[in-house]
């Protein structure tokens, strides 16, 4: 057996690692209310005394304690650097600066600290996912944002967020206008290369903005699993991010006004379309250093919608899978987002009413979402609303929605 | 405190052992144990079927606690203890054991601390430590107790006036007094200089501002004056001891320990004062911790800690010798038994069989406690003053 000659071998792969993940259920909790963007914190049903860290009793009083929002203010305590870690991901960030902050709230906690906070700073608190997806404070400067305390500047700040200048970034379905209003989003935001995925179908491949010097049109077709694989293989760059905005909206019941070829087909792009585009592209983004796979998703996954049957299954198959994905990624440092959003102002929704969501503003807010770190963005009041109810009380919402 | 604290009479301590640390061990924490008990028998005669009462101290051990032991050991104790209060579990065990004796419940207690250091266990052992820790410590760069003393350091030095010189002049003389203990791992000179310019650690920790962590065992009997006698065995008797736990958790930073709380009653309840002391072992992860216990065992005020440190001579020859064995700064650091070293190392000198030079005429040995960091600040306090029978 002869070997490759040595100057033709590939590298070593750069690992990614991801900090240490073991956590109590308490803190499981934490993390998913930071998942949803909140500053909860424990406070006592007796005394009403914050607690930290997370616990199962109050130690003032030993009552019971509940999740509540809490003031974000801080005061810098103490602070080091640290130079020495035996994790493998913190020894990849060396130095790590870190402190003891006085929370407003009442507790004292160790926190990550932004490079311009020094001992007796105020600060401004919070809860971000680390790579692994667990809730972890951050301080950042009070006040004002000169340049200096820009979090984006902080080597830190961006372990915790997805910054979108300079990555290669796909949009999977740029035919339908909120794809398209995403592609438009990202080259404003200086994203290196943005790939538009167009259906063979698509007939509009004129727009200006698929002629953007940043934009490289790909047909991706979800519903066939080569095309999907084959299409990410021809892509320039590695992928940093890709952004899944396909779905196929069609009204129509169960049992009456059923279209059984339409509900198989929104399946096909919603959920299937999903496992096939994640499949293809999770082992690029796990390479990455900064990956993350973005999902927008309507709304009805959480409950179906008698009018949109067919489709709000798709879409809740499509929310299942998605979890699942999110845990897969967990120890690749992938995060995975999901953007929730109501009925969008576009062609699939001419039959509704208003509210309805305009493409440019879910495009805003992916990149909000991306640049906040933020697992779970609800998007336009008939997202929040049904996200607010959801949470209080599943059951209820569900019979409501379905009334 | 309405009821006074009985004296320790009728019991005494003795049999001090220690088992040569090792940086790395491929032995389990069994092994080491059982080398402490081997150690013990030479020294005192006693075989496992004379042993009434055992009490263990390991971090390594997992999945035995003391009951494991027992079996493990041969042993049919009793009266058994396992406490998992590292570095205070020498002093802990001292004063369980000694009440268990003065009360009649056992008559000859085995104390032992043992733990192993594996090529891995640092790592391993920091990430399983505690519930606190892997919510809210480790997440945030990983940087174990180093960075826990760290943040502790860093407020006590802005509090006090401490500076990096005064924490070397303390880590100067431990590695002075190692010098002759042949069992230190660290025993060659430590420069000022060398001292100040070693790799940062976590800011303001520096290398020689750690232990090192490795392998070993520790040990000590507590029994009757008749049954010592019998033996031929030397003993010292307890004057006063005390022990606190999460003390001042209002406090945001670490400031003082659970010895502030109590140590007027460890004074009055011995009878003497610091003056009195012939040499002070107190427990030294992070010279400031041996700093603060300076100033909250009564030795200085802590507006003054900056001018005691400085006029000081902390040697074995000097005027306060500290930590006479190297500490574990110097000797190493071996998990629960660096909990013990205190003891074994104060009990030697006043038993005039030291490891390495004999503090002179030493009489009466001041002990100190601290332990468990399980999440902000060490919980654990304790103290114990001894004084040898003669």
């Amino acid at each position: 057996m002869t070997h490759p000659p040595h100057e033709n071998r590939e590298p070593a792969v750069q690992v990614q690692h991801v900090p240490p993940g073991t956590r109590s259920r308490a803190m499981h909790a934490l993390s998913a209310r930071t998942a949803q963007g909140r500053f909860m914190l424990q406070s006592c049903m007796a005394c009403a005394a914050v607690a930290w860290p997370p616990r199962d009793a109050c130690p003032q009083c030993w009552g019971e304690l509940a999740w509540a929002d809490q003031s974000a203010g801080a005061r810098i305590v103490s602070q080091t650097a640290i130079h020495v870690s035996t994790d493998p991901y913190f020894r990849a960030h060396l130095p790590w600066r870190m402190g003891t902050v006085q929370l407003d709230a009442g507790p004292v906690a160790m926190a990550h600290l932004h490079g311009a906070l020094k001992p007796g700073m105020r600060a401004v608190m919070r809860l971000m996912l680390d790579r692994g997806g667990n809730a972890a404070l951050f301080a950042l400067p009070a006040g004002g944002m000169s340049d200096m305390n820009d979090p984006q500047s902080d080597r830190q700040w961006r372990e915790f967020v997805v910054p979108v200048a300079g990555r290669t970034v796909l949009v999977s379905d740029a035919a339908h206008a909120m794809g398209r209003a995403m592609v438009r989003a990202l080259t404003q935001a200086g994203a290196g290369l943005v790939v538009a995925g167009l259906s063979a179908s698509a007939t509009d491949a004129d727009d200006a903005i698929l002629g953007h010097d940043a934009v490289q049109i790909v047909r991706l077709d979800l519903t066939d699993t080569a095309s999907v694989a084959a299409v990410l293989g021809m892509i320039e760059r590695p992928l940093d991010i890709v952004i899944n905005t396909a779905r196929y909206v069609r009204d129509g019941g169960v049992s009456r006004n059923a279209t059984l070829a339409e509900q198989q087909f929104a399946l096909e792009v919603s959920a299937m379309g999903l496992s096939r585009l994640a499949g293809a592209a999770a082992p690029i983004l796990a390479g990455r250093p900064q990956g993350a796979f973005v999902d927008l998703i309507s709304v009805q996954a959480l409950a179906g919608d008698a009018g949109f049957a067919g489709f709000a299954a798709a879409e809740s198959a499509r929310l299942s899978l998605v979890q699942s994905l999110r845990h897969e990624m967990r120890a690749t440092g992938v995060r995975v987002l999901t953007v929730f959003t109501g009925p969008t102002d576009d062609a699939d929704h001419q039959s509704l009413p208003p509210p309805k969501v305009a493409p440019a503003r879910l495009a805003a807010a992916v990149l909000d979402a991306l640049a906040q770190g933020r697992e779970q963005t609800c998007v336009g009041d008939v997202a929040k609303d049904a996200m607010a109810r959801w949470l209080v009380d599943p059951a209820l919402f569900i019979r409501e929605i379905n009334l | 405190m309405s009821r006074p604290r009985a004296a320790y009479d009728g019991v005494v301590v003795c049999a001090p052992v220690t088992v040569p640390y090792q940086r790395f061990s491929p032995q389990p924490a069994h092994w080491w144990a059982g080398a402490a008990l081997r150690l013990l028998a030479r020294e005192t005669g006693f075989g496992p079927a004379d042993i009434d009462g055992f009490c263990f101290s390991s971090f390594s051990a997992g999945p035995d606690t003391a009951v494991g032991m027992t079996q493990h050991m041969g042993l049919t104790p009793r009266w058994l203890d396992h406490i998992p209060t590292g570095g205070a579990s020498g002093v802990m065990a001292l004063r369980r054991a000694t009440r268990a004796v003065q009360c009649g419940d056992a008559e000859v207690v085995v104390c032992l601390a043992a733990d192993t250091n594996q090529i891995d266990s640092f790592r391993q052992g920091l990430s399983a430590f505690s519930r606190f820790s892997q919510d809210a410590v480790y997440p945030y760069g990983f940087g174990g107790p180093n960075a826990t003393f760290a943040l502790i350091t860093d407020a006590w030095m802005r509090e006090t006036g401490v500076e990096r010189t005064d924490f070397g002049r303390l880590c100067l003389a431990q590695r002075a007094n190692a010098a002759s203990n042949p069992l230190a791992l660290q025993r060659g000179v430590l420069t000022m200089e060398t001292y100040l310019a070693a790799r940062p650690i976590a800011d303001p920790v520096h290398l020689f501002d750690c232990v090192m962590p490795c392998a070993g065992a520790e040990a000590f009997i507590v029994t009757t004056p008749e049954i010592a006698a019998a033996r031929g065995l030397a003993g010292a008797g307890i004057l006063g001891t005390i022990e606190r736990h999460n003390a001042y958790h209002e406090d945001p930073v670490q400031r003082r320990g659970g010895w502030a709380m109590d140590i007027d009653d460890l004074w009055t309840m011995a009878g003497i004062g610091p003056g009195d002391v012939d040499c002070l072992q107190v427990y030294d992860d992070y010279p400031v911790i041996v700093a603060m216990q300076l100033v909250d065992l009564g030795f200085c005020a802590k507006e003054e800690i900056v001018d005691f440190i400085r006029r000081t001579d902390f040697e074995i020859g000097g005027d306060l010798p500290l930590n006479t064995n190297g500490g574990q700064l110097s000797a190493g650091q071996a998990g629960a038994a660096g909990g013990f070293q205190n003891v074994t190392e104060g009990l030697r000198q006043i038993l005039h069989c030291p490891l390495g030079a004999q503090v002179p005429d030493a009489g009466i040995a001041a002990i100190s406690g601290f332990g468990l960091v399980n999440y902000d600040r060490g919980v654990c306090t304790a103290a114990a003053l001894l004084k040898a029978l003669r």
